[in-house]
């Protein structure tokens, strides 16, 4: 039985419909992520489900009772959320920001009693801010802060908890480290998770179950394997250049322009940062010869002109080397990022003879084992 | 629980303190009466009939409005201030004694022109409608921005305005009532009599149990509306208790003792630095105590600094608490 449900809800703000019928059923234990570009009314969703929005239509149930009759205390006791609102409460420790997670239990003063307190020192350790618990709240970092947040919504000790976009502004080490304490605490305290997240890769591992949010309304659901693929998610979100592999949870950049001059040989991996680098500076160029299951190929076809394929498991064949050199015949250089050819690519090996034969330039050295750093040469 | 002692010491400090300067306030002034004097007096024994009357006539109230109604100002400030989440809010500020002022100046003319005073709860009311109407216009304001120094810019207007308008009022009153008006409307705790003390005592002191019981939705708005709001407290309730607190106890202030500026905003921060922590169940009783330790030390100056002339309390009030505002905004500005 679902814990939070919404049946046919419209959201926005005032008289503005932002988005329409939408049906979400979310179970203990599951984290539902929405994803969906800026301004599609992600945050506004979430706020008509955590109750600070009035719906426009249909209704937010919440343990089968409709939200908009709970008192607001008690929907506390259920439901918390970790809002984006920045607020810089001065002179307060990490440990008096979380201890208002208790607000819903504690009496008319608020409090804390000594279970109250055990709870709190129990969260902090969950969340590892135990040592952050005696510092002013205004002077931690970003990634601290969101820790500390979650911790004030877990003291809740909520079935259901709601989080708008916890991990923009955090560097990568602090959202891996949010999102997995975040994930630990769900599967231990079998709570329900509603979030909404910017980043599609993170959201794709983090995620049972991924809402696309988009023209008003929710586009697509169901498990991000699924949903996330790569021709989805350039028009989920308008993408015109560059590209977004799921596989990878890689951002590439746009195909370069041109008629393409050089040809990369490549193959396990060794052309990924080969392909990337002539994408960069805006350098067209053909791959090969790649079977369609190597490491390289996904993100071949998604930065160069034209990549030729082998189909998987097989060795080379000659129509597809004959293929090839029709291609470097065009080119005025070639790189080889492999340093070694066996069995299944000896087509490769053939290849580099012949360009190495037809006298085009080596550009290899420029784009492979680079031994500078920085941007001197 | 190093935290527990320290405010332990620092309200008996602030009590001690103010006990203190009452004893002083009560003998010092351009009659010095001796201790020994005001025991007897307040012991209800025999003394000199003329230092009873001028400790119990006029000392023992002004020493009351001094408490009472510094407190109940700097109380209305940290009030204002957790409302708008605005570190300078102030009763002042934003114009909120200015249209108390001007309020109970209409209606201390209009009466006394049909030949009757209005009394104290009259100009309570009076000082509460004034009080009421600028917060109204501060609140459509903060609608439309979210900018602290706008707000205070908008409040410091609306108190200009609110100020011309009882100038004018005043300049066109009867010369009798001038007198009175003038020194009122500059802001002054002399004049106070036991009958007033009468009325803005209970008040005072029920809002401040009233504010004491909101401590913890004020803490839980720290953190911003929308988390308070998913804690389970009721908003809009919380905000028009916190409005309607803040005004009556300005209200009350303006209608004994005119406009008095800066305690709002400079106690507050004050006694939050002192006790280290913005812990509303510890903050609202001691920014009362320390509101009311200010007022006196300052009331105590104006009457006895150039004796036997008396200095309009808001002069000496505004230059210990400007130079507060001034650190707030720049210690702001560094973060």
């Amino acid at each position: 039985m679902p814990i939070l449900r919404t049946d046919s809800l419209n959201a926005g703000y005032g008289r503005t419909l932002i988005l329409e019928n939408v049906n979400i059923y979310l179970s203990p234990g599951q984290i539902l992520t929405l994803i969906g570009p800026n301004g599609a009314g992600k945050s506004t969703l979430l706020a008509t489900i955590a109750g600070r929005l009035a719906p426009l239509g249909g209704t937010v149930f919440l343990k089968n009772e409709d939200l908009a009759a709970l008192q607001p205390g008690e929907t506390a006791k259920t439901l918390a959320v970790v809002t984006t609102e920045r607020q810089d409460p001065e002179l307060m420790t990490c440990r008096e920001v979380v201890a208002l997670g208790r607000y819903p239990y504690t009496g008319r003063l608020g409090i804390t009693g000594p279970r109250d307190r055990e709870i709190i020192e129990e969260t902090m350790a969950l969340t590892k801010i135990t040592d952050l618990a005696d510092r002013d709240f205004t002077k931690i970092s970003d990634g601290q802060r969101q820790r500390v947040l979650l911790a004030r919504a877990i003291c809740q000790d909520p079935e259901v908890l709601i989080l708008d976009e916890p991990s923009s502004f955090l560097d990568i080490r602090h959202k891996l480290e949010l999102l997995s304490i975040l994930k630990d605490l769900v599967r231990k305290k079998n709570i329900a998770v509603l979030m909404a997240l910017h980043e599609i890769d993170l959201a794709q591992k983090f995620s049972d179950f991924v809402l696309c949010v988009a023209d008003g309304k929710i586009d697509r659901s169901g498990r991000p394997d699924e949903i996330l693929t790569e021709p989805y998610i350039r028009t989920l979100y308008g993408m015109t250049r560059g590209r977004y592999l799921p596989e990878f949870g890689s951002v590439e950049l746009p195909v370069p322009e041109g008629r393409p001059s050089i040809f990369v040989i490549g193959g396990g991996g060794s052309g990924i940062p080969v392909y990337r680098a002539l994408a960069r500076q805006e350098k067209a160029f053909y791959a090969g010869i790649l079977h369609e299951n190597d490491l390289d190929f996904p993100i071949a076809e998604a930065l160069a002109a034209e990549v030729v394929g082998e189909e998987a498991w097989e060795p080379i064949s000659k129509e597809r080397i004959d293929y090839a050199k029709t291609l470097i015949k065009t080119c005025s250089g070639y790189i080889c990022a492999l340093d070694r050819f066996g069995t299944m690519n000896r087509g490769n090996e053939e290849l580099r003879s012949f360009a190495v034969s037809l006298g085009l330039t080596d550009c290899g050295p420029n784009y492979v084992h680079q031994g500078t750093h920085g941007g001197t040469p | 629980m190093n935290k527990k002692l320290r405010y332990l010491t620092t309200y008996t400090a602030l009590i001690a303190l103010l006990l203190i300067l009452s004893g002083i306030s009560i003998a010092a002034g351009s009659i010095s009466i001796p201790a020994g004097d005001i025991f007897k007096v307040l012991a209800g024994g025999q003394a000199d009939s003329t230092y009873a009357q001028i400790i119990t006539g006029i000392r023992i109230p002004r020493v009351l409005a001094a408490i009472f109604l510094g407190g109940a100002l700097s109380l209305s400030g940290y009030l204002l201030q957790t409302f708008f989440a605005n570190p300078i809010a102030g009763p002042f500020v934003l114009g909120i004694s200015q249209g108390a002022k001007l309020v109970v100046a209409l209606t201390l003319i209009l009466t006394l022109r049909h030949g009757f005073t209005p009394g104290s709860p009259g100009l309570i009311l009076a000082a509460f409608m004034g009080s009421l109407i600028s917060t109204g216009f501060i609140l459509l304001i903060s609608r439309r921005t979210r900018k602290m120094s706008l707000l205070v810019i908008c409040g410091i207007m609306i108190g200009y305005i609110c100020s011309a308008v009882t100038d004018f009022v005043i300049t066109f009153a009867n010369d009798s009532d001038i007198v009175n008006l003038h020194s009122w409307s500059l802001g002054s705790f002399s004049g106070t009599t036991m009958a007033n003390a009468r009325f803005f005592v209970p008040i005072v002191t029920i809002a401040l149990l009233l504010s004491f019981l909101l401590s913890k939705p004020i803490s839980a708005y720290l953190l911003g509306e929308t988390s308070a709001a998913s804690m389970g407290v009721d908003i809009p309730r919380f905000r028009l208790r916190l409005i309607l607190l803040s005004s009556l106890l300005s209200a009350c202030v303006t209608a004994f003792a005119g406009p008095v500026s800066f305690v709002g905003i400079a106690v507050p921060h004050l006694i939050k630095k002192l006790f280290g922590t913005a812990k509303p169940l510890v903050i609202i009783p001691a920014a009362f105590l320390g509101g009311a330790l200010f007022c006196l030390l300052c009331d105590l100056i104006a009457r006895t600094l150039f004796m036997p002339t008396e200095l309009s309390i808001s002069t000496v009030t505004a230059f210990f608490g400007a130079p507060v505002v001034i650190a707030i905004m720049l210690g702001r500005q560094k973060r």
